[in-house]
């Protein structure tokens, strides 16, 4: 069993270059969950959640200025230099920033493992920048949302992840108004044919994707029913209609509010249970049951399984974590025990492929030289290896399978990426002795020997970093 | 293709588009001299190079292998250049270029990564400097001569030290060469998920070879482009070109040939872009050490010692010469009874040829080309 290995790669996001060798695995994954750190320092400095709001506030007010311009410039000439504009928008640097900062708190983490996590929960409540209400918040979600909560219960991530404003907007509840709540009744006294409704988005979503799983028993009265229990909740200076007026006069944008006006009145049952609790209250009940729920406890142990192991994780491992997550009540510390004690996740093969994130992120670690340039545009790296940060184009997140990141370009993009790095400073480290500290007891001699005769220290660099090992966890 | 040296990025990876660039006037430079320095990454075979025809034990040591060079510029009693250099030849009748034989660096072992540390660095040891022999060449010039660039992404260790160097290299991500290709193809050989995804991209993927590819115009495409960057009165002065692909531990005959004409043709197209300004300029061509004299099971050389250094340009001091204390092939007179055994020190040579070059004293280039040897 290569413990090293995969303790640093499965467990971890790859062994730092400066970290000390590890005696005991297991026990240095246990400890990193007390030594998480839920804001570590590279993350320090990112825009907070009302200079985001301001910032797409700005852009929106901008762009509806520049529809006007545009309806009364001649011919095409305004194009060009509206797309700059656009360009320069604010949330967008707040974007690039946040993902830029995200890169190098994993690469300097001394928590790998805890690390990992962050990115897996991020992508198990996924939201996806490809909306531009969400893009400036991707970054502020995983640090405010996620970060601070994988240490906790199950059920308070879940209210984390749909009290932000990354989901709200992206799962449109800032446009899901109860139908007969104050504020659609006054629409349809003033005789509007278009009353205000119900957006089942996040009601759906919250059920299939972050907590009881697809097809596992609820039905269209529940969602319908979950969604009426989540109207009012929303994000102030981003509402259509209800706008200003609804919101109290000291909100400031980006947050996050219980409007009662807004809120569909009276008892929902979901699920078979009734919830007449008053208020925001309502929504928050029926979050806390769904999250300890048994199918719930099923779907995330079987992501969980999956993400240390294989596409098809072994039952005796997804059964231990769903027992676990049940007994425990959904606390996420005990699932991680879980995941260290048991022998699945220590079969070395067949190995997981690293998605790209991964993979970069292992890369990087390893080594001490700078390896990418201070203009690299991070966001754009990952763009090109396939995996834009925080945007998965659904709420789905990314796929955690094999076949997802194998692909035969992605393959070329990795090695053209590692030919680049280590153009860059393979003079500068020896990629022979880097192998053995970052594969240690995976290091196949095959590999080591191809390292050491490549014809320059860059190209033994490029391919340990493409070496079969290396492209695995 | 002329490029502003304004639109390239000091030790960026990125250049502008050259399209959009204007164009330059061919104005005579107020600073002549120009160096650029061909590395040759990989240990580049000198006995095929410049294959030492007349030394009798030569042939029956290369075995199969002896016609190598066969057609090719028998340019002096002893030596007979690789047929795929048919531009240097050229060279070398009009006194513009030069080999210097059984040359190497003061490395003794074999390792690329040492070897090519020390050929860069002109340290005593490996990874013993920071800074490389051009980049302290560059102090010695005077100010209007020391702008230097490397076609790399970064500044390659021989550049660096205490002036700035520049970097080009093509703004399209800079595809993974020929040769990392075909490793990484042995290395995925027994593995079940990756060969055929690499085999697919392989296929799929029009591939940009190093300067053996193209049947040589990969290489003109080089000196075309090294040519016009230091071509404009306020072009680059002293360059370095990197490259790869010398390591012919198997089927040498073909890819060695093809590395060479690619050098060829680099060559000969920095010749004809530099035009006039090609009598002001010197290139010197050099690896990190040489191959076995004898030829192994797979149809190539392994890593050995001892090389050979091309001197090219329009003023040498001894152009249409080869140097060399022949120390002689037959198993006795060789390098630890393999390799050919150095007589004489790479570092000697560059310092000796650069110094001419500048005009400048040939005791201070040593000393500070090569402060440790």
């Amino acid at each position: 069993m290569a413990v090293q290995y995969l303790a640093a790669n499965r467990f971890g996001l790859g062994r730092r270059f400066d970290d000390p060798a590890v005696s005991d695995p297991q026990g240095w994954l246990t400890r990193q969950l007390d030594e998480y750190d839920s804001a570590p320092a590279a993350l320090a400095g990112l825009a907070g959640r009302e200079a985001i709001a301001n910032a797409y506030a700005e852009y929106r007010d901008e762009r509806q200025a520049m529809r006007r311009e545009m309806a009364t410039a001649e011919g095409e000439d305004a194009m060009p230099q509206m797309a700059q504009r656009m360009a320069r928008a604010g949330f967008r640097r707040y974007y690039a920033e946040a993902a830029g900062a995200r890169l190098a708190a994993a690469i300097a983490t001394p928590t790998p493992f805890p690390e990992r996590l962050v990115h897996f929960w991020a992508n198990h409540f996924a939201v996806s920048a490809d909306k531009q209400t969400v893009v400036g918040f991707a970054g502020d979600y995983e640090n405010m949302a996620i970060r601070p909560h994988i240490m906790g219960k199950f059920s308070d991530l879940l209210i984390a992840a749909v009290r932000h404003p990354a989901m709200l907007l992206y799962l449109d509840q800032a446009q899901s108004f109860g139908p007969d709540s104050v504020f659609a009744a006054r629409i349809r006294n003033r005789g509007s044919r278009q009353a205000p409704g119900l957006n089942e988005n996040l009601a759906r979503e919250v059920m299939e994707l972050h907590t009881l799983g697809v097809r596992t028993g609820y039905t269209q009265a529940d969602v319908t029913s979950f969604a009426k229990a989540l109207t009012g909740l929303t994000v102030a200076g981003f509402g259509r209609a209800a706008g200003p007026r609804f919101m109290p006069a000291d909100a400031r944008p980006g947050d996050i509010l219980f409007i009662e006006r807004l809120h569909q009145p009276g008892a929902q049952t979901i699920l078979g249970k009734k919830y007449d609790q008053p208020r925001g209250q309502q929504a928050e009940a029926v979050l806390r049951d769904l999250a300890v729920h048994p199918a719930t406890a099923r779907h995330v142990a079987t992501k969980l399984a999956r993400h240390f192991t294989t596409d098809n994780p072994p039952t005796s491992l997804v059964d231990r974590l769903t027992r676990d997550f049940e007994r425990s009540g959904g606390d996420l510390p005990s699932l991680y025990r879980v995941l260290i004690a048991s022998p699945e996740t220590w079969t070395g093969a067949p190995m997981m492929f690293k998605s790209p994130w991964d993979w970069c992120v292992s890369m990087l670690r390893s080594l001490k030289a700078p390896a990418l340039g201070e203009r690299q545009n991070i966001a754009a790296m990952f763009t090109q290896l396939g995996q834009p940060v925080w945007r998965p184009g659904s709420p789905k997140g990314y796929d955690d399978m094999v076949a997802t990141w194998a692909g035969s370009a992605a393959l070329m993009q990795r090695v053209e990426l590692a030919s680049r790095i280590a153009g860059r400073i393979g003079d500068r480290v020896d990629a022979r002795q880097i192998a053995p500290l970052v594969l240690a007891d995976a290091l196949p001699p095959e590999t080591a020997q191809a390292i050491a005769r490549a014809d320059s220290p860059g190209q033994g660099l490029a391919m340990l970093f493409a070496s079969p090992a290396f492209l695995r966890r | 293709m002329i490029l502003s040296r304004r639109s390239i990025i000091l030790s960026g990876i990125s250049v502008a588009a050259a399209g959009a660039l204007p164009g330059f006037a061919y104005a005579a430079a107020a600073t002549p001299k120009r160096l650029v320095f061909v590395i040759q990454r990989g240990a580049a075979d000198g006995l095929a190079t410049v294959a030492p025809t007349g030394d009798p034990a030569f042939a029956a040591a290369r075995r199969a292998m002896a016609d190598e060079t066969a057609g090719g510029a028998k340019i002096d009693p002893m030596f007979t250049l690789h047929p795929a250099l048919a531009a240097t030849a050229g060279l070398y009748t009009r006194r513009q270029a030069h080999f210097a034989h059984a040359v190497a660096t003061s490395y003794r072992d074999r390792s690329h990564f040492d070897g090519q540390n020390m050929l860069e660095g002109g340290g005593s040891r490996p990874y013993g400097r920071d800074d490389g022999w051009v980049g302290r060449l560059l102090t010695l010039l005077p100010a209007a001569e020391r702008d230097a660039i490397a076609i790399a992404p970064a500044v390659p260790l021989a550049m660096r030290g205490s002036v700035q160097v520049g970097t080009y290299a093509p703004s399209r991500l800079p595809q993974a060469d020929a040769d990392l290709i075909a490793r990484l193809t042995a290395l995925y050989q027994d593995d079940p998920l990756l060969n055929p995804l690499w085999d697919s991209a392989i296929r799929t993927q029009e591939l940009a070879s190093d300067i053996g590819g193209n049947n040589g115009r990969n290489g003109a495409d080089l000196g075309k482009l090294a040519a016009s960057l230091m071509l404009p009165a306020d072009g680059a002065r002293v360059m370095m070109v990197e490259t790869g692909g010398w390591d012919t531990h198997s089927g040498q005959r073909g890819r060695l040939a093809a590395q060479l004409r690619g050098l060829d043709q680099l060559v000969g197209a920095l010749q004809t872009g530099l035009g006039a300004a090609w009598t002001d300029t010197l290139v010197i061509v050099a690896t990190e050490f040489g191959r076995t004299v004898e030829v192994n099971g797979t149809g190539g050389t392994d890593h050995g010692t001892a090389s050979t250094a091309m001197l090219l340009g329009g003023g040498l001091a001894a152009g249409g010469t080869v140097s060399a204390d022949w120390p002689g092939l037959n198993t006795a007179a060789r390098y630890e009874g393999r390799d050919l055994k150095p007589t004489r020190s790479l570092e000697s040579v560059i310092a000796g040829a650069v110094a001419h070059h500048y005009a400048l004293d040939p005791q201070r280039v040593m000393t500070t080309l090569y402060p440790d040897v």
